[in-house]
Order: C-alpha cells, then structure tokens, then sequence
C-alpha cells in the first residue's frame, strides 16, 4: 500500500511538471500568451493593464485554494489509526473568509473605475497640429466627446458578410479601413441585417452592431505603417469567419491622399455606371435605379 | 427477498433501541394493488420516482454522447487552419446542437434525474408528491428532445443556443430547424417547470418526522433553489420564444429592427432566463459535492448553514446578472457597472462554498474513492472557472474578452469540470443504491484520469486562443502565430476526454449485471436513502427512523454499534 501511494504521488508531481512546463513553453512562443493583444490603440494597453493587475489578484488566490486543496489531500489521507476530527464549522473562520472575498471584489470594482476612464473616453488627438483632417466631426449628442476637438469619426457598417466605413464626406471603402495614425478616430458602428461585433484585437475591446442602435468606440494608432487585423466577433450566418476586417495606419498625408483618390474612383465609377446605364436604357434593357 | 430485509430491520432496529422507533405515520389506503405489467410497458407507464429517475438518467446520458459526438466533430474541424471537412452551414448547425443538448438535454434533465430517484429517498418519502404529474414531466422532456432532433432530417438550426434575432428571424433563416429549437425550449421547458412545482412540493410537505430546514440534506437544499429558479426564470424564456415564433410565422415584429422591434430586447428576455440557467445546471452539482466530500473524508460537512445559505444567495444574486452577457451591447456605463457588480458579488456566496468544501477536508481522513476523485477534480477545476468568471465579470476586460475563445474556455471550465464532474461523482456515488451494484473502481479511475487530463488539454489553451484573437463559433482560421498548434493540442484533448467518458459509460454497462453487490449502504454514507436496500423496494421505506441531525445513518449506525455493544455486555457480563 504504501508503495502503491508513493507511485501515485510521484505521478502526480510529474503530471503538475509537465502542466507547468507547458505553459512556461507556451509563455516563451508568444509574450501575448497570458494576456489580450494590445498595442495598436491606448485603450487597449490600459485593458492589458487592467488585465495584468486582476490576473495576479486572481492568481493568487486561485494557487491559495489549490494548494491548500492539494495539501489536504496529501495530508489528511486516510491512515491507519487515524480518526477524522468531527468539526462542524466555526464561525469566526465563516466571517473572515467572507469579508476576504468581499475586500477582494472592491478591490478590484476599485482599480476598474480608476481605469476605466482612460479606456471608455476618448484621449486627445497626438501632434497638436491645427490642420483640418478632411471633413469635420459630425456631432451628435450620445458620441463620446474628443478633448481638443481634432478627431476623426468613422462609420462602421457591418453587413452579411462584409465591414463597410464611411469616412466624412461620403467616401468609403469595404473591409480595409485607412485611418491615420496619431489621430483619433471615433467609431460609429452600426448593422443593416444581423448582429455582427466590431474587433480589431490589438485596437481594443469589441463593440457589437446591432441593427436598429448605433454603438461607439474609439481608437489611436501610435505610429503609420501597420496593418492590424480582426473579424466579426458575433455570430452572423453562415460567413461569419470570413467576415474580416482590416485597419491599415498611415501618416496624416497618406490619408489625405487616401480619401482624394477614393474620391476620384467613387466620382469615376458613377459617372461609368451612369453613362453604361444611358447606354442600356434606349434598347430597353436597364432598369432606373 | 428485498421486502425481507426490510421487514427485519424494521422489527429488530427499533427493539434494540428506543431511539429509533419511528412516529406512527398516515396510513396509505391501497384500493388494489397494479397489475405488474411485463418488460417495457412497466416503464413507459410507470409512476414511480425511481424508474422515472432512471429514465431521466439514461435518456440525458445517451443525448450527453450526441452532444459529446457533435463536440468532437467541430473539434475535428477546426484540428487543422482553413479546413474544409465540414462546411459553415453544418458547421453553424453543429454548434447550435452541441450547445442546446448539453444544456436543456443533459445537464438540466441529468440533474432532474438525480432529484427524482434521490429526493424522496433522501427526505424519507414515499414517492414525489405528484407522481403522475412526475412521468407527464419526463415524457415532455423525451419529446421535446426528439423533436429538437427531427430536425437533422430537414433542417438543423444554425443560429447558435442563444438564437440571438434578428438572425433567428425568418428573413435570415426561413428553415424550420429554428422552430424545432422553439419547441424544445417549449416542451423541455414545461417539463422542467412541472418537475421544479414538484420538487418543491414534495420538500415542503413530505420530509420525514423531525426533518426541519436545518436538517435537510444539501443536495436537497439546491434542488429547493434549482426549483425556484426553474419556476422563476423558465416562463421568461417561453414567453420570449413565443414572441419569436409569431415573429417568424404571424407578422408581428417584436424583434424586427425596421418594423420598431429591438433585437436588444432578445438578448434581454434570453439572458433574464439564461444566465438563471447556468446556476440551475451548476447548484445541484454544487449539492452532489456537498454529500460526497463528507462521506469520503469522514467528517461533517464544514459550516452547514453557510453552505445551504450560499446556495440561496446564489440563486437570488443569479436573477440579477444577466446583462453581463451584452456588456459589448449599446448599454449605458451605469447598466454596465451594476451588472459588473452584481457578477462579482456572486463571487462571494460561491467563494464560501468552495473555502466551506476545502475546510471539509481539514483533519478529515480521506478514502480516495472514484466518486471522491471526481469530487475533487470538480473542486479545483471549477474553482478555475469561478475566478476567470469574475475576471470576465470586469466589462473593461470582457470588451476584449466576450465572443472569444476565453468564454469559451470559462464556461466549459464550469460546465464541464463543474456539472460533468458533479455528475459523473453522483453516478458514482449513487449507482450501487440505484443497482445495488458497485462500479468498477479500477475503471472509474481511469475515466478521471483520462477525463482530467483530456479536459485540462482541450480547455486550458482556448484560454490563450481567445486572448489571442480567436472569436467563438467560427468554422476555419487562417494559419497564423500560435492559432494551429493550440487548436490541435485542444483537438487532441477532447478526443482523451471522450475517451474517459466512454470508459464510464462502459463502466455502468458492464456494472448493471456484473459489479459486485453493494449491500444498502457501501459507503457507510450519511443520508436517509442509504437506509432502505439497494435497490430500494417500491414503497422505498418499510417504517422511517425519526431524524435528528443533518446524518441520520451516522446517527443510526452509531445507536446500532452502542446496542449491540449493550447486548454483548448483557450475554457476557465485563469480568471484574
């Protein structure tokens, strides 16, 4: 028997090596392993952040109440001669671990308030230039407000299965969103059929599309040149994981230049399908739009 | 021969030792007694609880491995970047039957199931106060099922468990397999709401002489509040469904966004009920581990009163957090932080169960039973999933969070390392009472550990997927970062679980005719149903001993080792 115990608890601490030595193997192929991306947008590093403080918080009590389990079940195995201690509870202990789990939920309600500013409310465009970004802000009355008022507002419009954004002026473009970087950029998302959610992993949390509301967020990208990637994140039909989306950054000029082409293509592909239509319309074969 | 022995206790119990008389009872008059009707015919009429329990059982058992085959399918699909072995509309129905069978066709009716053979065994009754309305309740759950599952053969619902609108509407999916999955939620759920009414009843008005509130065994004080929260979260999701189907076929547009409707108000009336839901799948589990751990460690369960207080708290504290399901839906801050809030108070009440259970352990002196290894497996793993469930609970976090990979990873933690765990330690725990045979302990320990380690392979990683990126419900990924690899690691892992299931779906088949006899009480347990044989005679009790504690049989056992104590004394006097 004893023997037979040992083998067991040899086992065990083998079993738990090889748990530990996974994750530590899957910590060292990618630093994004125990945490949410982050680093395209602030909002999303202040939730990395957030993340970090609570995972510790939660680790820690989570390694108390396993290894406390563990070593009670090492300790008090049933033995020879042993005879189990009839308790049947304590009230003081019943209080104490009580009040401990209610210190740790303020605790972290606490530090999520503190934070949560920086994530929810938009910050200030960077580089301070006071040169128009093509088009204005609209305003409307629920959109989260941009301090210094230099900020661009994008609309997002999820469609089965396909991301389209309007940019001021009526330019838009489908899956692949162009905004410049250093600037903030608020988003108004929207559907026209089903649910659909907004993520862009590395630019923050999501932020669902539902037909009938319109939805915020916002975003701000350090530095041009970076393509980040995400898809729609709520079950949309059959599609849904082709669903993608794409955010290129680039400088403020690029994205001038960016909104002028757009501008021209848009103009020439209209006056392209206006003169097909005319085209067609005589021999009777075109319908008015 | 079961009556017999019966009989004798009865008679000699009692004579041996005052204590034990039983309180003269009401007498049921029997007009005549039903013909026994041969072979199946027994069993589709039958009235009694503990038949109808194990109809309940085996029924939830068998659709827990349609469930379990539909898992490993889409577990297959996604074992490999950009595959092409099942294409998005099967894939969308796989994942929509995966998650309604787990729960409205296994966990809920598997926990019925337990409730209906035990609860009267345990509080010394006769049977369930309306038994009738008992087999009415089981054969709406077995229809219910079926009709969910006709739809294969035209077809299948592809809207998910939540069948979120407008995608549930009739525009975006005209099939009738979304009407199949209303009327599963219809039948199922009057089939629970006449269970929980008798349930409740039966607990309010048939204990046994002296078993007051303080003395009802644990499993039956979450059986209380898995009946109350039936009764009140149930009639929201049929109304709701109602709503969807005269959306679908009658013209009215209650979820119609360009007709007025709201699909927000969906979400509203599905997680009203929902997130009740998963506490009524999980506070029975949470009973089974509070019978479990005392028997196996020897001791008293430890803080009684704190325990089947928590399991009230958290069945109120369940009716007011839904929206913590919609924290990505266009709500206010202010609807945010009172729903983040009260998701995090449950912590506590929860918080309380799990130190309670460890604190059990204490000085205790534990026999390292198959039902006790589930037990704890239960203990650690859902402790996991508590505390990245109060993580997802912080909505600045649930942002990146919700709709992943992580959610995912949390829930099966619960779910699975929860109520599965629970249940397979109840399976067990009470086969050799519902057989009068034992289970195979050198196969049931295998099943845990093939179970554990396949459980840990398949969920721990989907933690990282998620945080990675990965959203929930998706039928291919591309081949980047670490997305392949952690996927078939997940793969690898669920076929293991599998595995270890079906080790102990084997272990009950073999065990029905070939375990060894388990006698009336195997465990030298602590509840009432441990009194009468195994298997318990029709009439489950011959004459009810009177209840003085939470541990009758302890209590019995102990009066019966001082009686034959005494009478050995009396035929060989001490020597002095």
């Amino acid at each position: 028997m004893p023997r037979a115990l040992g083998a067991r608890r040899r086992f065990s601490l083998v079993f738990a090596a090889c748990l530990l030595g996974l994750l530590a193997f899957a910590a060292g192929a990618s630093a994004d392993v125990l945490s949410p991306e982050s680093g395209g947008s602030p909002n999303a590093d202040l939730v990395d952040t957030l993340w970090w403080i609570v995972f510790v918080i939660a680790l820690l009590v989570l390694t108390g109440v396993l290894g406390t389990l563990l070593l009670f079940i090492v300790k008090y195995r049933a033995r020879k001669g042993r005879v189990a201690a009839q308790i049947h509870g304590n009230t003081r202990l019943e209080i104490g671990w009580t009040v401990g789990a209610a210190v740790i939920v303020v605790a972290l309600t606490v530090v999520t308030f503190i934070m949560l500013p920086g994530i929810k409310d938009p910050e200030e465009s960077g580089g301070g230039q006071s040169a128009s970004l093509a088009g204005a802000q609209l305003v409307s009355v629920d959109q989260p407000k941009v301090p210094g008022g230099r900020s661009l507002t994008i609309d997002v419009n999820g469609q089965q299965y396909i991301w389209r954004y309007t940019y001021p002026g009526g330019v838009y473009s489908y899956e692949e969103m162009v905004v410049p970087a250093n600037v903030t950029v608020v988003l108004r998302i929207r559907s026209q059929d089903v649910a659909h959610s907004w993520w862009i992993p590395k630019m923050g949390g999501k932020m669902d599309a539902l037909p009938g509301y319109t939805n915020y967020t916002w975003l701000k990208a350090p530095k041009p040149g970076v393509i980040y990637r995400g898809q729609c994140a709520e079950l949309c039909g059959r599609n849904h994981a082709d669903m993608v989306a794409r955010v290129r950054v680039v400088t403020e000029e690029e994205y001038r230049a960016f909104i002028a082409s757009k501008r021209q293509q848009i103009q020439q592909a209209n006056r392209d399908a206006t003169a097909q239509r005319q085209r067609l319309q005589p021999r009777g074969q075109g319908r008015e739009p | 021969m079961e009556a017999a022995t019966t009989h004798t206790e009865t008679t000699t119990v009692p004579s041996v030792q005052p204590a034990l008389r039983t309180r003269p009872r009401p007498q049921i008059v029997a007009h005549s007694v039903p013909r026994r009707r041969a072979g199946w015919i027994d069993w589709v009429t039958t009235v009694d609880h503990k038949k109808i329990g194990i109809m309940y059982m085996v029924t939830a058992f068998v659709f827990f491995l349609v469930g379990g085959v539909e898992a490993l399918l889409m577990r297959l699909q996604l074992g490999a970047p950009e595959n092409t072995l099942i294409d998005p509309e099967k894939y969308n129905a796989l994942l929509t039957m995966h998650g309604t069978t787990m729960i409205f066709l296994f966990v809920v009716p598997m926990m019925a199931g337990f409730g209906n053979y035990m609860l009267p065994l345990m509080i010394g009754a006769r049977d369930m106060a309306f038994p009738r309305l008992n087999a009415w309740s089981y054969w709406m759950f077995l229809f219910g099922g079926l009709v969910f599952y006709a739809s294969v053969f035209y077809a299948p619902p592809e809207a998910g468990w939540t069948s979120y609108a407008p995608l549930s509407s009739e525009a975006y999916l005209p099939n009738g397999g979304i009407d199949a999955w209303i009327f599963l939620v219809h039948l199922t759920g009057l089939s629970s709401i006449f269970g929980a009414i008798n349930f409740y009843v039966t607990i309010a008005n048939m204990r046994a002489p002296g078993m007051g509130w303080g003395r009802l065994p644990l499993f039956v004080w979450t059986l209380l509040t898995f009946s109350v929260l039936l009764i009140l979260a149930l009639p929201t999701i049929a109304a709701a469904v109602t709503l969807l189907l005269t959306d679908r076929h009658f013209g009215t547009h209650f979820f119609n966004p360009s007709q007025g409707g709201s699909p927000l108000l969906w979400q509203h009336l599905f997680w009203f009920f929902g997130h009740p839901e998963v506490y009524i799948m999980i506070l029975p589990g949470f009973g089974i581990i509070s019978e479990v751990l005392p028997v196996f460690a020897r001791k008293p369960i430890f803080g009684y009163k704190a325990v089947a207080a928590a399991s009230v708290g958290i069945a109120f504290l369940s009716l007011l957090v839904w929206a913590h399901h919609m924290f990505t839906t266009p709500v206010s801050t202010a609807v945010l932080a009172f729903f983040m809030l009260s998701s995090m108070i449950i912590a506590v009440p929860t918080g309380i169960k799990v130190f309670n259970w460890v604190a059990t352990l204490w000085r205790g002196t534990i026999e390292l039973k198959t039902p006790m290894y589930f037990a704890l497996g239960f203990l650690g793993f859902f402790t996991l999933g508590g505390v990245s469930g109060v993580i997802l609970a912080i909505f600045p976090i649930d942002w990146q969070l919700h709709d992943t990979y992580f959610v995912v990873a949390h829930f099966h933690y619960v779910l699975v390392a929860g109520a599965v765990n629970a249940i397979l330690a109840g399976i067990y725990y009470w086969f050799p009472k519902i057989t009068g045979r034992m289970l195979s302990e050198a196969l049931g320990k295998i099943s845990f550990w093939l179970t554990f380690v396949g459980f840990n392979l398949t969920f721990l990683i989907q933690h990282s997927l998620g945080m990675s990126g990965m959203p929930r419900r998706i039928y291919e990924y591309p081949d980047v970062g670490q997305l392949p690899i952690w996927n078939l690691i997940s793969t690898i892992g669920s076929f293991v679980l599998g595995v270890g299931v079906l080790v102990t779906a084997y272990n009950v088949v073999r065990s029905v005719k070939k375990g060894k006899p388990a006698g009336p009480d195997p465990w030298k347990a602590n509840t009432l149903e441990w009194f009468t044989p195994s298997p318990p005679p029709a009439n489950n009790f011959d004459a009810v001993p009177r209840i003085r504690s939470v541990e009758p049989m302890k209590d019995i056992r102990r009066a019966v080792q001082r009686a034959t104590r005494e009478q050995r004394e009396e035929r060989e006097p001490v020597k002095g």
